[in-house]
């Protein structure tokens, strides 16, 4: 299967989108090679702004841009995007619902030899926190390109967690992406994974494996973690067994979370958490890491196995 | 100079409404409001192009309150040149009001940038800058910031980034009252030398009596002449200027005047309107 980071995609997207609409402006914090908004720089120059490496500006000046009509992409790791930039964009771009798309690369541990300091595993859980605030995760790089073009055209504050590595490309270019609407990528009756970012390629071979033994499992790609599809999600939950969640981060306010606590209000079932179970990563390569960490086919095997 | 004696008027009447209206809400930030109110009396009645009849009109400049805690000086400003009733100015701070304790952009017709939390308004004036730069127009973009805030570190990153981008379409004022809530700002947290400082990040400084009328015009037209950097102008100013209990009294950093003290200081500000004129 091809290979591709979701990061190059949002490179990509963007000289698109530069193209297509004038409107569209980028940022970023001396980090344009590694998020690669340096594409989108040699394309349009002057309507790439790096601020250096000072992130609250990043975000504030994102706002300041959008209070003027501009479509502003803010771009730096999602540690800085979420974590050094939370207050800015709660307080300067979601409080006043301003039109800026906050597209951070480098989520979760995959980032690798960079080590705990850099491998965010907490953003979804803070951006997911803040009113009104829509929160993106793609699961290879179609998705990717179709989410960027899909949040220029929304207008209010959007977050599309993009990662480092180099994943699989999963689908193509017929893929249909919206925001809000969960897509059922395969039908499955035992048992339901939901999964977000590079989980999702994870989720397939699992159910793959599994449809070998006998057990018949539906995956959800939950591409849009905010506002969450409850519908698609309630349905799995009355159609199958039980629903184990599968994402590159903490247990703690991710998808998984998101998803019990629909559920916990309207139908209460069992959900089965893959994440990050309240740890620090560590230096390592990305797979090395993701084994570590039991984000893997394997772990969601097991984790319905046991479970059914 | 009659367009001075109209504007002292003006600066005058900013302060009663602030004052009453603090007064009413029984809560809010008297003394910073009172000490900006020269400077946003200027840039509302005499600097900018704008149009109360449209606040979204095209090509309009732009003001940005970093000092958030100081709304009560720009509703009085906005309600005085009728960007909505002077009724409203009444609902401070209640529930269901326009006028949020710090200003709301979705709620106030004529604020750019809903601000509260400190040191982000200059990022926000440079991507409002940057927008006009990118578009080609020819707007400027006023900013007014605190002493005490300026010991948020993003002001010096945005203060960076001003520079960098040459952004000569800013104008930005330091209201120097040296009172923050904790005490005086060389107490609490010292931000001098600023000339030196923001000389040193690349600006174009001017330094005024922030109280002086004249002197306010007269930089903002010095801030305009000055090409491929940014202006700031450090704006020596008394915290509750106007009103002489509140003058220089850190108490009235975040407190209401009783009905007393306001009455007392709408007839200060009265008396002194009519020794001007």
């Amino acid at each position: 299967m091809a290979k591709k980071a979701t990061r190059t995609a949002y490179g990509e997207a963007l000289v698109e989108l530069g193209n297509l609409n004038k409107d569209v402006v980028v940022l970023d914090a001396d980090l344009t090679k590694s998020t690669k908004t340096a594409m989108f720089q040699a394309e349009f120059p002057e309507r790439h702004i790096n601020v250096g490496i000072a992130e609250g500006d990043l975000m504030a000046t994102a706002a300041g841009l959008a209070t003027c009509g501009k479509i502003p992409f803010a771009s730096t790791f999602a540690m800085f995007a979420a974590g050094r930039g939370f207050e800015q964009i709660r307080n300067t771009i979601a409080y006043p619902k301003l039109n800026v798309k906050i597209a951070p690369t480098h989520a979760g541990i995959s980032v690798g030899e960079d080590g705990g300091s850099h491998q965010s595993i907490e953003d979804i859980a803070l951006m997911r926190a803040i009113p009104g605030m829509v929160v993106l995760s793609p699961a290879d790089a179609t998705e990717t390109k179709k989410m960027v073009h899909a949040a220029a055209e929304y207008n209010g504050p959007v977050y599309i967690r993009m990662g480092r590595l180099d994943v699989p490309v999963l689908f193509d270019e017929d893929y249909d992406f919206e925001i809000g609407p969960a897509n059922t990528i395969k039908e499955g009756t035992d048992v339901t994974v939901a999964a977000t970012g590079i989980l999702v390629a994870e989720a397939l071979t699992a159910a793959e494996k599994l449809a070998e033994e006998g057990i018949s499992v539906r995956v959800i790609n939950v591409g849009t973690i905010k506002p969450l599809d409850g519908n698609t999600i309630l349905k799995a939950a009355q159609e199958t067994k039980f629903i184990v969640t599968a994402e590159e981060h903490s247990v703690i306010g991710g998808l998984g979370s998101a998803v019990s606590e629909f559920l916990g209000e309207t139908h209460p079932t069992l959900v089965k958490k893959i994440g990050i179970y309240d740890e620090f990563g560590q230096s390592g390569k990305g797979a090395e890491l993701l084994e570590k960490y039991e984000l893997t086919a394997e772990k969601i095997i097991s984790v319905i196995k046991e479970n059914l | 100079m009659s367009n001075i004696k109209l504007l002292k008027e003006k600066a005058s009447n900013v302060r009663k409404d602030i004052v009453q209206m603090i007064c009413a809400a029984k809560s809010g930030h008297p003394g910073g409001s009172l000490s900006a109110a020269d400077i946003v009396t200027a840039l509302y009645f005499d600097e900018m192009n704008i149009d109360p009849a449209n606040p979204k009109m095209e090509g309009r400049d732009r003001f940005v309150l970093s000092k958030g805690h100081a709304a009560p000086v720009i509703y009085a400003a906005l309600a005085e040149r009728g960007y909505f009733s002077k009724d409203l100015l009444g609902t401070l701070r209640q529930y269901g009001s326009i006028l949020q304790g710090h200003p709301d952009m979705k709620k106030v017709p004529g604020v750019e940038i809903s601000t509260g939390s400190l040191g982000q308004g200059l990022s926000v004036a440079n991507g409002m800058a940057l927008s006009a730069k990118i578009s080609k127009e020819d707007f400027r973009t006023y900013v007014l910031m605190g002493d005490g805030e300026l010991q948020e570190g993003q002001i010096w990153e945005a203060a960076m980034t001003a520079a960098h981008y040459k952004l000569d379409n800013i104008c930005a004022f330091v209201d120097f009252n040296n009172l923050q809530i904790d005490g005086n700002v060389d107490k609490v947290m010292g931000v001098e030398p600023l000339d030196k400082k923001w000389e040193a990040f690349g600006w174009n400084v001017l330094k005024i009596d922030g109280h002086d009328m004249e002197a306010i015009l007269d930089a903002l037209a010095k801030a305009k002449e000055c090409k491929g950097k940014p202006t700031v102008i450090i704006a020596e100013t008394t915290k509750g200027k106007g009103v002489s209990f509140m003058e220089n009294v850190c108490g009235f950093h975040g407190v209401a005047p009783t009905e007393e003290e306001t009455a007392k200081a709408v007839a200060e500000l009265e008396h002194v309107e009519k020794i001007e004129a």
